[in-house]
């Protein structure tokens, strides 16, 4: 097992309250496991993914807890967490193309970054790597502004693993891209999986078809809890939660990109987070919901492996 | 990087050109009859001098030639190195007077802009993120950088020099001295030179500090300062980049704040009576004497067209990415 | 369209919570009600010799007396009546050619821009100082208004540039090219399309202008080429150096305008750096 989180409940503050973004999950994310993670905006993806390794300003920590190898994470404070950044737990951020400091040539900032951690620029499995992305060698000499947005992304990948992490997030890494690139990102993920440069992975998107293809489970979220959480081919063929069948439904066709907006499919919105309603949280959008809903569904594993949180499950 | 200082160098000559054609123009333009009104100005009693004085305003005005000629006639005395003849030390070219002063300028000016620039910006990121100091040293900064650089100049001059009687509060040296190569005179200069050098220093020094807090704060919010602090990278290498690129806006800031600075400078040395040009513009304004003004002015803007070009090569060597730019395949 | 007034509401609740934006106030409005009732405080004619000469702060004259008897309260107070005009008339006309020059740069790019953008940094490396001390001391200069009409005709550079570079990341964006499209006249697509997108920014670049114009003034009256008429902050400290109130030990002659001048432009700064907190989430720290 190489992550484990459980109830993980990570607030954001704003002025008119505190937002539950997070509210209560738990999942277990295997060695060489890559765990899609999909939903609507506003779902908790992007949150979960940062509060796993670096909470901005805004998040509070509300309870709950992760486990990484065995250790536990000390989510909440950011001063011990730094430990655990890089070597443990990395990210591949959704920024990739502004991440790198554009007055330093990229090879002095990596060796700078790896000096600041105590590492050693090991120079010919970095230049194995740079081989493996199709970067070519001289990209450490030049600055980042020199670089095409391909590249930078590239870049970007190998910075972020070259200390062989035990769990990788990548956060919407592929909504800028094109679809061909896309696909080259997410085979250049698998390839780092495959050869040990990451052990396992989070894989954060809102294109559920992309996950599809690179992921080994793929976990749904809706306001901030898990919908449904199992192996990609059985969410996609015989999915059990009314919500991701119709995500998967509302798909126009495999491999065409969904827009980052709410789905047209389903008619509604998710409710607030500020003060989130009791008992499942998609009754009112559910064409299924009957009076049990009020109460809240507890995910329950309905096959090995298939977590579900639907009383109709 | 031919065509970044090639575009440059054609806004300082433009800019050139401009300043001497209002010099020329203002006296000609001016309703009335400029020797006239300068003679009956300049309120000079020897008969002779106002003789000496007229056929030379005559002659260098050239009333009586075309304009154009007289315009071309203006540039070739001013290649020369003629800026006419002062007429509140009658007869001392005014390039001379002007040499005489001009060491006493940028001795004030370039160390307390060098000085102020360097504190002032390790200070101000300092500050930045650290909510005690934030609060309690930037507020004196805002105070520092709003004061008047007369005011300040006054009340350093009343409270460490009248007051306290620590410096002296007027001249360049003591009027007792003859200037001389000696340990003992330099002593005296530098006792002049230090009150009207800390108060451009302070007013200056607020301006930065405050200037690289604001922008040291918008670089470590920045994308790249976020990826390192989600990678552990430690606070001082992340502050270490921000400050690195926080520098680049203050060095074009520097560029931006030079004419207030030589402002600044001036109305100090009138405070003090310190013998630079700004006592030689308060001197030229109170004897009505134009040509110095003038002289004067054409002084500052070729210094301050300098400095300009000196910070753009500045600039070309910190920043890499105006170097990649401007390259183009070469690099 | 609901996500405007939101915003705006946001924007106050922010404000009224800034503390560097309340600071800048209770310094500011104070002093803007002391210049607005100076003809009912101060007397009618600031520079009358009304008491004995060189009398230090005392009942009758609050801040004391200048060499020749004149009231210094009374100076303060209409001195800082042209302060304000001064900053307001000159940061104005700044702030007006300034966003004519930007806008029209930023927007209409090519040639034109090429053109103002020339013209602005020639502006721009010419010291202003230097340009107003010729033409103050050939042209002269009688009153607060001209000397601010001079000063907001030499300090729009640098509020230009800002502006300019602001309109060209907006011009390209979807709400302008949708209203080129529908065939709207280009000076309502910078009215209306714009300008209200960088509101804030522009009456922040106004403010710095203000302070900006009050410090010239300043500097031009204390070199002796202020209006020769009224009186104003910087004409009181040039007095005050000339007749060596320093070496007389007059403090009270030279420390208010000086005080009065620092208070203003202080203000002003500190609001801007709230207004950008109240305006900028980023700088916001919770």
């Amino acid at each position: 097992m190489t992550l484990s989180v459980r109830d993980l409940r990570v607030h954001y503050r704003t002025l008119r309250g505190e937002v539950k973004a997070l509210d209560g999950v738990g999942f277990d994310v295997a060695d060489g496991e890559i765990l899609g993670l999909a939903g609507e905006s506003g779902c908790g993806k992007t949150t979960l993914g940062k509060s796993l390794i670096r909470m901005d300003g805004r998040m509070r920590l509300a309870g709950g807890t992760a486990e990484l190898d065995g250790e536990e994470l000390p989510l909440g404070e950011d001063r011990r967490m730094n430990r655990f950044r890089f070597g443990k737990v990395s990210l591949i951020p959704q920024y990739s193309m502004s991440a790198m400091n554009p007055t330093r040539k990229i090879g002095k900032m990596v060796g700078e970054l790896l000096a600041s951690r105590g590492e050693r620029l090991d120079l010919v499995e970095l230049e194995r790597r740079l081989d493996l992305v199709e970067l070519p060698r001289d990209v450490l000499g030049r600055y980042p502004i020199e670089l095409s947005g391909g590249m930078k992304q590239r870049m970007v990948m190998v910075i972020s693993t070259l200390l062989d992490p035990s769990l990788l997030i990548a956060d919407e890494i592929t909504s800028a891209l094109d679809v061909s690139t896309q696909k080259a990102v997410a085979r250049t993920l698998v390839e780092f999986r495959d050869r040990g440069f990451v052990r396992s992975m989070i894989f954060i998107t809102h294109d559920i078809s992309l996950t599809y293809q690179i992921a080994d489970t793929i976990m749904v979220m809706y306001a901030g809890k898990l919908a449904e959480k199992a192996p990609a081919g059985v969410i996609v063929s015989e999915p059990r939660h009314p919500y991701t069948r119709m995500l998967i439904s509302s798909l126009p066709e495999v491999g065409v990109r969904h827009a980052e907006r709410r789905l047209s499919g389903i008619p509604g919105r998710p409710p607030s987070l500020l003060d989130p309603p009791s008992g499942c949280r998609f009754r009112d959008r559910c064409p299924l919901a009957f009076e049990r809903c009020a109460e809240e569904p507890p995910p329950v594993e309905v096959a090995p492996g298939h977590h579900v949180a639907c009383w109709k499950a | 990087m031919r065509r970044y200082f090639g575009r440059k160098l054609l806004v300082y000559g433009l800019t050139f050109l401009v300043a001497v054609t209002v010099n020329w123009m203002i006296p000609r333009f001016m309703p009335g009859d400029p020797v006239q009104s300068m003679l009956s100005r300049a309120n000079v009693s020897q008969p002779a001098a106002v003789e000496a004085m007229r056929a030379h305003y005559t002659a260098l005005f050239g009333l009586d030639l075309p304009l154009w000629q007289q315009y071309l006639n203006f540039w070739a005395a001013l290649f020369r190195g003629d800026l006419g003849i002062s007429i509140w030390v009658f007869p001392t070219p005014v390039t001379d007077l002007i040499m005489r002063a001009v060491p006493y300028t940028l001795a004030l000016l370039i160390p307390s802009i060098l000085l102020s620039w360097w504190a002032g910006n390790r200070f101000g990121a300092f500050a930045a993120r650290r909510k005690w100091l934030d609060n309690t040293a930037l507020p004196i900064g805002y105070v520092l950088t709003a004061t008047p650089y007369m005011w300040l100049a006054i009340l350093l001059a009343w409270g460490l020099g009248v007051v306290a009687g620590i410096f002296p509060v007027s001249g360049g040296y003591s009027f007792a001295m003859r200037p001389n190569w000696s340990w003992e005179f330099i002593g005296n200069l530098a006792l002049h030179w230090f009150l009207p050098f800390a108060s451009l220093f302070l007013v200056a020094f607020g301006g930065w500090a405050i200037g690289m807090r604001n922008m040291i704060i918008y670089e470590l919010e920045a994308d790249y300062s976020t990826y390192l602090a989600s990678l552990g990278a430690p606070r001082r290498l992340i502050r270490r980049y921000a400050f690195r690129n926080a520098v680049l806006p203050q060095i074009t800031g520097l560029a931006l704040q030079l004419g207030v600075l030589v402002a600044g400078a001036l109305v100090t040395e009138i405070v003090f009576s310190y013998p630079g040009l700004g006592h030689l513009i308060l001197k030229a304004i109170q004897n009505q004497d134009f040509f110095l003004l003038q002289g004067a002015f054409l002084f500052i803007v070729v210094g301050v067209l300098i400095a300009n070009f000196v910070i753009d090569i500045v600039y070309v060597l910190v920043d890499p990415r105006t170097r990649i730019g401007m390259g183009g395949e070469a690099t | 369209m609901t996500a405007v007034p939101a915003r705006r509401r946001e924007g106050l609740y922010f404000a009224i919570r800034n503390g560097k934006l309340l600071a800048g106030l209770a310094v500011l409005v104070p002093l803007l009600l002391l210049a607005a009732a100076a003809p009912l405080i101060g007397g009618q004619d600031p520079n009358a010799y009304v008491a004995a000469p060189a009398s230090p702060p005392s009942a009758q004259s609050w801040f004391g007396t200048t060499m020749f008897g004149q009231d210094v309260f009374s100076q303060f107070v209409y001195g800082l009546r042209s302060t304000f005009v001064v900053g307001a008339l000159g940061g104005g006309l700044a702030a007006i050619i300034g966003m004519t020059i930007g806008f029209t740069a930023g927007y209409r790019g090519g040639l034109v821009d090429e053109v103002l953008n020339m013209l602005t940094n020639i502006v721009l490396v010419l010291p202003a100082l230097a340009v107003l001390l010729i033409v103050n001391a050939y042209l002269g200069v009688r009153s607060v208004g001209v000397q601010a009409l001079f000063i907001g005709l030499t300090s729009w550079p640098w509020a230009a540039r800002a502006i300019r570079a602001q309109t060209f990341s907006l011009r390209s964006r979807d709400f302008v090219d949708l209203a080129r499209l529908s065939g709207v006249r280009t000076w309502k697509i910078i009215a209306r399309e714009i300008a209200p997108n960088m509101n804030s920014y522009l009456f922040m670049t106004f403010i710095l202008l203000f302070g900006g114009s009050i410090l010239i003034a300043a500097s031009l009256d204390f070199i002796g080429l202020g209006p020769s008429q009224g009186i104003s902050l910087g004409l009181m400290l040039n007095n005050a150096a000339r007749w060596s109130a320093l070496h007389l030990g007059m403090w009270w002659w030279f420390i208010p305008p000086g005080a009065g001048i620092t208070a203003i432009v202080g203000a002003l700064y500190v609001m801007n750096v709230g207004l950008d907190e109240v305006f900028n989430p980023r700088l916001r720290e919770l």
